[in-house]
């Protein structure tokens, strides 16, 4: 009995170790992610940005009211961090009041835009609104949601149950959720989704004056991307403000671009799509992130949840009889 | 067997009681007065102490209930019989914990019962939590033999015994889905989870490690009801446990290597920084040292060894949850300029939970025939 006993942990030992390596959760091949067939996004380009904080002013303005992303029941002016409304607040991070912030990198003298040493550039913080987003991968209830038809990420406090899965997930740290409050929601940039069926647009590009953020279907605005890249440095150009298919323009000169556009590929894709004079590390964005898109890496292991379902279930049936006629033949 | 007329009111229940009650406010509060009232939680830091320690520790720990109920239902092992019925129980006071604690730290705690209806099933974290209320009802199954026993419903009694063998199966597979699901949701973490621990086989880290940290508890309860309730077990049964540590670390040693050595390299545990010392310690506490002493000769008929050895699996594979949880994920953070320490309420509700499974399983052992006579 011992001897067989013996063989049987052996086995079970070697067989469920050359299991294990062979449920190793590789992502699959990457599939190409597809944007849906309307996809709209955001096209900043640091190099036109001068840190207004227009963009975050309205932001805040035109999400107020219900049923903006930053709507909640008895606020009737837009949040501030401190202090009362009619203050700007000067956040230093996004947070639960604040969907889009600006941020600057520095170094040394900070005199030179757009350029690395004894330089300053400014980023716009927000959701990128991924093609594959982690975010609506993780959320157990669907509270995160990718609209089919223009691609934006948005949110259904409805369903959500505040597990905080997408906070830890999103590559971008992004969501950010109301800590502060005993009936908590998640918050982030939804693309002035609810301004689309008023004719508008994303707030921060109807307002930002230089054109550093414009608004537009994703295929035109990569393309707009893909032009500035093109430029020699100091060549003049005409800069579509507020929308990529813009009526007007401003006219200067194009700035040392760094010959990459953030978004393009990263984690499968975004629709918001980044330009910038200075590497994207320093201002933030992970240049570690890779083109697979991160969910990949999940269902890798949840594919395979059925057939351990059915390998367990008849592996464990199959055991029970074998030894229990073992003990009977034993026993007998 | 003898055992001691067990007496409810003693120091340790005194000073049980009153955990339970100073945790029991907090949560009180918490649900009031939200997360940020209670706990150092924040949007870089989005779990902390609750989901590392009170869940993904208190679902490892609840493991043995699954590998004993199996060994004596399905590999028909009889001889580890005596401990099934406190295998099971300790199994449910760790579901129930674990769920507990699930319900303080979402956000909106009273929409706990969304995941049943509202199916997002890419979301492993949507697989976990199916799983715990398939799993919680299945151990409450397992568990009812006793009660029906006690209330005299003979007809119920003998209806559980006759589809136990099903029930079980069943729990086994629930577990080893949710053991390696709740390794699986730090899968999507590449970025931020250090790689001594990101890696593919995740999953079945979290697995195996469970497997070694449920059998380290059954072992740990049946010495410690012989100190609390003048319970003898059997010492072929704690060999026979301490044996299967044996061979359950030895497995969960050569993965952990395996990931190392073809992940981040052997040099990366010994880099000297926060994680690779985390690391060393939780290798050497969860893994390395008990192995040693479980894979020496008499030391697993010695059940002071036994003892000493299962507090350092239990301590180091905590350990590894908390690293997974929260220790791997300190580098990411702190170079955003992060920072997170629990905070007292979080320290008390954990301590709330622990009171509570050990009182609850005290109480059990009181009322309930959780050591049956042996059947000859």
């Amino acid at each position: 009995m011992s001897l067989n006993r013996r063989e049987f942990l052996k086995t079970a030992a070697a067989g469920s170790g050359g299991l294990l390596l062979g449920l190793q959760a590789r992502p699959a091949a990457a599939a190409p992610v597809h944007l849906p067939p309307e996809a709209v996004g955001i096209l900043y380009d640091a190099t036109l940005c001068i840190g207004c904080k227009s963009c975050m002013v309205n932001c805040k303005k035109y999400n107020t009211a219900a049923p903006g992303a930053l709507a909640l029941e008895g606020r009737t002016t837009p949040p501030y961090e401190t202090g009362a409304a009619g203050v700007w607040d000067e956040p230093r991070d996004l947070s639960s009041k604040t969907l889009s912030i600006i941020k600057v990198y520095k170094s040394g003298t900070a005199v030179n835009k757009d350029a690395v040493e004894n330089g300053y550039s400014f980023v716009k913080q927000h959701c990128l609104h991924c093609a594959s987003p982690s975010c609506v991968s993780v959320c157990p209830v669907g509270a995160l949601r990718k609209d089919p038809v223009n691609g934006v990420v948005f949110y259904d406090d409805s369903r959500c149950i505040g597990c905080r899965y997408c906070q830890l997930a999103c590559p971008f740290r992004i969501p950010t959720y109301e800590y502060e409050s005993a009936s908590p929601k998640v918050r982030k940039c939804q693309l002035c989704r609810h301004r689309i069926a008023e004719g508008k647009y994303a707030a921060c590009c109807e307002f930002c004056p230089t054109g550093a953020s414009i608004y537009g279907r994703v295929e035109d605005l990569k393309a707009e991307a893909a032009r500035r890249l093109a430029l020699q440095p100091g060549t003049e150009y005409r800069f579509p403000i507020q929308t990529a298919s813009a009526t007007n323009f401003s006219t200067r000169a194009a700035a040392n671009y760094q010959k990459h556009v953030y978004g393009l590929n990263e984690a499968g894709g975004t629709q918001y799509l980044l330009l910038a004079g200075v590497p994207f590390a320093l201002l933030g964005l992970d240049p570690n992130l890779g083109d697979k898109p991160l969910p990949d890496l999940t269902w890798g292991y949840i594919a395979k949840i059925p057939a351990v379902m059915v390998g367990v279930l008849g592996a464990g049936a199959l055991t029970w009889s074998v030894t229990r006629r073992r003990n009977a033949e034993k026993e007998g | 067997m003898s055992r001691k007329e067990i007496k409810f009111l003693t120091p340790t229940t005194l000073v049980l009681l009153l955990l339970l009650g100073i945790g029991g406010a907090v949560g009180i509060y918490r649900l009031q007065n939200g997360l940020g009232s209670v706990t150092n939680l924040n949007n870089l830091w989005p779990w902390g102490l609750w989901i590392s320690l009170d869940v993904l520790g208190g679902v490892a720990m609840a493991a043995g209930g699954f590998i004993i109920a199996g060994t004596v239902y399905v590999l028909n092992w009889k001889k580890y019989k005596p401990i099934v019925r406190p295998a099971i129980l300790n199994a449910f006071f760790g579901y129930l914990v674990a769920a507990a604690s699930i319900f303080f730290d979402i956000g909106q705690p009273f929409r706990v019962w969304h995941p049943i209806v509202m199916w997002q099933v890419h979301s492993v974290m949507f697989v976990v939590a199916i799983h715990v209320v398939l799993y919680s009802s299945t151990l409450a199954l397992e568990s009812s033999p006793m009660v029906f026993e006690k209330l005299g419903m003979g007809g119920a009694y003998r209806f559980v015994n006759r589809i136990m063998v099903p029930i079980v199966i069943f729990g086994v597979l629930l577990s080893v889905l949710h053991q390696s699901s709740l390794g699986a949701v730090f899968l999507i973490l590449p970025t931020k989870l250090s790689p001594l621990w990101h890696n593919g086989l995740l999953p079945y880290h979290f697995l195996v490690s469970a497997v070694v940290m449920g059998l380290s508890m059954v072992s740990f309860e049946a010495v410690l009801s012989r100190r609390a309730f003048g319970h003898e077990t059997d010492m072929g049964i704690m060999s026979g446990l301490a044996r299967g540590s044996q061979i359950a670390l030895g497995l969960y040693l050569l993965m952990k290597l395996w990931s190392l050595i073809t992940g981040p390299g052997l040099g990366a545990a010994f880099a000297g920084d926060f994680a690779g010392n985390m690391y060393l310690l939780e290798m050497a506490l969860g893994v390395l040292l008990p192995l040693a002493l479980f894979s020496m000769a008499g030391f697993r008929s010695n059940l002071r060894g036994i003892f000493a050895a299962n507090i350092v699996v239990i301590v180091g594979i905590l350990l590894n949850r908390l690293n997974v949880g929260i220790f791997g994920l300190a580098g990411y953070a702190s170079s955003l300029g992060a920072d997170y320490f629990p905070s007292f309420g979080e320290f008390a509700l954990t301590g709330a939970m622990v009171a509570f499974a050990v009182l609850g399983f005290k109480l059990s052992a009181m009322y309930l025939n959780l050591y049956p006579k042996a059947e000859h």
